[in-house]
């Protein structure tokens, strides 16, 4: 029962901020409903016994990236955009795309449920000290991406340094 | 029967723990703040407040009475909404990462599996009411302060927590209570296993909190008073409260980590025990020194007051001392740990902030790019270089069998002479550095 | 208990606001951030089959894409930066040139 109010209080909070972050006018507002929306997702990781995913998200999305966007946002000021239009030309042949992709997605899961056994509940956690079996997996079967990641981190760093520099 | 009590202690004691820590953290703050302007006094041979209550024992009452019946001034030009909302973010993240600690081996509310890093996490949620307290306010000062903070912070978190990576190497596990059973199975204290990592975390987090000499987001003759410009009353304590909260937060993180929780000092070691005497004897200290001075207050009502102090604290000397008879111990043997760890926790808690405060009316401010400078190009190598030495001292003691004392010094050792080559490097740098302005 | 197929909709709920947001927004900010929803709802995704099938390479997979956000993220406002300082707007459809 608390598993479910749980995940219900989140699953809303995270979608009615997800539509607030596509339609406000204010960057600063959006950033904020993002954020709102990544802490949401937080907690339905925390529900589904992934708190080492939990906290990374915390961490990394709330903490790091978003902090850059916010700082990003008030570097750049933002009067003259609030005043402009918010969508682009074609935005109603956008949207009518975008749901249509929504449609096919509704479908594969509907068509999937009796494929995998997506109706039931989730099978209790199997996982049980997640953080351990998640290191070692991550360690052990996964050095090799793991590495990669780690370069194509770095590869980001120096990108976004030449990037935002002034003079190269 | 038994099944219902267990019950209701699952239940109520994080709930009480959580009221305990709710209610008191404010009062707490009011006397850190208090205790801050006696050593700033102190050590500008002054005497600091002495008019609201005998030495000014009620000065942070009359503080937090007068901040809350203050006129909430809202600018017109602000964002409201945000402006409004912007507080109660950062003393939210402040107290949610409070739950995750371990106070005494009792006193705690939840003992996650990830425990040290969701106080890490969350604490570093704080940050968006910092930047967007700043920006709603509408105001340059204001705008300056919380843009400094948020480059201060993100660089600065990420030493810290490279900082902190050692120690868990060390420990091997993210639950604050199991690492401190760590600790009491090393026999020492992980300070002493990885001091750079140390020294790393309280530069590092005196800078996390924004606090001298790293204390640019709000730089007094700067930026007025940074992201707080434009507050005032309440919503301007309730950024103090998240401000000294964070404080308690970082000094619990690294009394957690490096300085051995709620163990007492050598711990392991029985020609010690008669330190379980000292919190007794500390409280009869401050106790008898509160009745010295009683006579000497010049009103009658302060003279009381002091007298009922003493009394209080001769009242804690007694609980105190209560398991160390051996009736009580063997009547309620969980008692002793949960006391007595509760008071070294705070002890050492208290000590780092005192440390804080030192080093707050030692050192000049910091220019902002050689606070970037500091963060970037020293801390954070040294910090990486930290977390290896942590590793290669680990691999010889558990692969090659050397022993403690042999593979840490040795590490240690390695870092260090990285940190001065670090350093070294660093000033022919800065020497070689022609400023703006003045050619 | 909660049938995985709830945190499926959910996923694509959350997936498709993201699509629609990178299709009919004109500042860059959003966009980016739109796509970071997209790729936090994918994560979902990851983690709800995760338990499903009982193996945490669900969880690896999501650490795998944070650290992509991340990178995305640096390099995103970085070019934003640089052409906000070039051309001082932050609107998709005046970014038209090729080269400057």
């Amino acid at each position: 029962m608390l598993d479910q109010i749980v995940f219900y209080f989140f699953a809303a909070l995270a979608a009615i901020s997800a539509v607030l972050v596509v339609t406000r006018r204010n960057i600063v507002q959006c950033a904020i409903f993002l954020i709102t929306a990544l802490l949401a997702t937080a907690g339905i990781f925390l529900q589904l016994h992934a708190e080492f995913l939990f906290i990374v998200q915390v961490i990394l999305y709330a903490g790091g990236i978003m902090v850059l966007f916010v700082f990003v946002i008030m570097l750049i000021n933002l009067d003259i955009s609030l005043h402009q239009a918010q969508y682009n030309r074609q935005w109603w042949l956008g949207l009518l795309l975008a749901l249509v992709v929504g449609a096919h997605l509704i479908l594969a899961v509907a068509v999937g449920r009796s494929v995998l056994p997506f109706g039931e509940p989730a099978p209790a956690t199997m996982l049980e000290p997640s953080t351990q079996i998640v290191g070692r997996t991550l360690f052990g079967e996964y050095m090799l991406p793991f590495e990669i990641a780690s370069i194509l981190l770095l590869v980001a760093m120096i990108g976004a340094v030449v990037m935002a520099k002034k003079k190269v | 029967m038994h099944a219902v009590i267990q019950y209701l202690i699952s239940i109520w004691v994080p709930l009480v723990c959580a009221l305990v820590i709710v209610g008191v953290l404010p009062l707490v703050t009011g006397y850190i703040v208090l205790m801050e302007r006696k050593v700033m006094a102190d050590m500008q041979a002054r005497l600091g407040p002495m008019r609201v209550g005998p030495h000014g024992l009620l000065q942070p009452i009359a503080d937090a009475v007068k901040l809350l019946i203050k006129e909430d001034i809202i600018p017109d030009e602000a964002d409201k909404a945000i402006f409004w909302i912007a507080p109660l973010i950062s003393v939210t993240a402040g107290m949610l990462a409070m739950s995750a600690l371990a106070i005494g081996p009792w006193f705690q509310i939840a003992d996650l599996n990830v425990g040290l890093l969701f106080i890490v996490g969350i604490s570093a949620l704080g940050i968006f009411g910092i930047v967007l307290g700043g920006w709603s306010s509408n105001s340059h000062y204001s705008l300056l302060g919380a843009l400094r903070s948020a480059a201060q912070l993100v660089s600065y978190e990420t030493a810290a927590g490279m900082a902190v990576v050692g120690a868990l190497l060390l420990a091997g596990t993210l639950s604050t209570r199991e690492i401190v059973t760590a600790q009491g199975d090393y026999g020492t204290w992980f300070i002493f296993a990885a001091p750079v990592g140390f020294f790393i975390y309280v530069v590092a987090s005196i800078a996390e909190t924004n606090r001298a000499p790293f204390d640019l987001p709000e730089a007094e003759s700067e930026l007025v008073a940074g992201y707080m410009t434009e507050y005032s009353g309440f919503r301007w304590a309730l950024y103090f409260l998240a401000e000294y909260t964070n404080m308690v937060v970082v000094a619990s993180i690294a009394t957690t980590l490096f300085l051995g929780g709620w163990l007492r000092p050598f711990a392991g070691t029985p020609a010690f025990n008669f330190l379980d005497y000292f919190p007794s004897a500390l409280m009869i200290f401050v106790g008898a020194y509160c009745l010295y001075r009683a006579p000497k207050q010049p009103v009658k009502v302060q003279q009381l007051f002091m007298m009922v102090l003493g009394l209080a604290f001769f009242g804690v000397a007694l609980i105190l001392a209560a398991p160390l008879i051996g009736r009580v111990n063997d009547m309620l043997p969980g008692l002793k740990p949960g006391l007595h760890g509760a008071f070294w926790f705070l002890l050492k808690v208290g000590s780092y902030i005192y440390l804080f405060m030192w080093l707050r009316f030692t050192f000049p401010r910091y220019r902002f790019d050689q606070l970037m400078r500091l963060g970037w190009q020293f801390l954070i190598p040294l910090s990486i270089v930290n977390v290896m030495g942590i590793g290669l001292a680990l691999v010889l003691h558990r692969q090659w069998g050397w022993s403690h004392w042999t593979a840490f010094p040795l590490t240690t050792a390695l870092t260090l002479l990285v940190a001065g080559w670090l350093g070294w490097a660093g000033e022919k740098k800065d020497k070689e550095h022609v400023f703006v302005g003045e050619s | 208990m909660i049938p995985t197929s709830h945190y499926l909709f959910l996923s694509l709920g959350l997936f498709t606001i993201g699509i629609i947001g990178v299709v009919t927004r004109r500042n860059v900010i959003i966009i980016l951030m739109s796509i970071e929803l997209m790729l936090n709802a994918v994560n979902i995704n990851l983690v709800a089959f995760s338990r499903l099938v009982g193996s945490a390479e669900g969880h690896v997979f999501a650490i795998f894409i944070i650290t992509d956000a991340a990178a995305e993220a640096a390099v995103g406002l970085g070019i934003i930066i640089s052409f906000f300082r070039n051309r001082e707007t932050l609107l998709s459809d005046e970014m038209d040139l090729l080269k400057w």
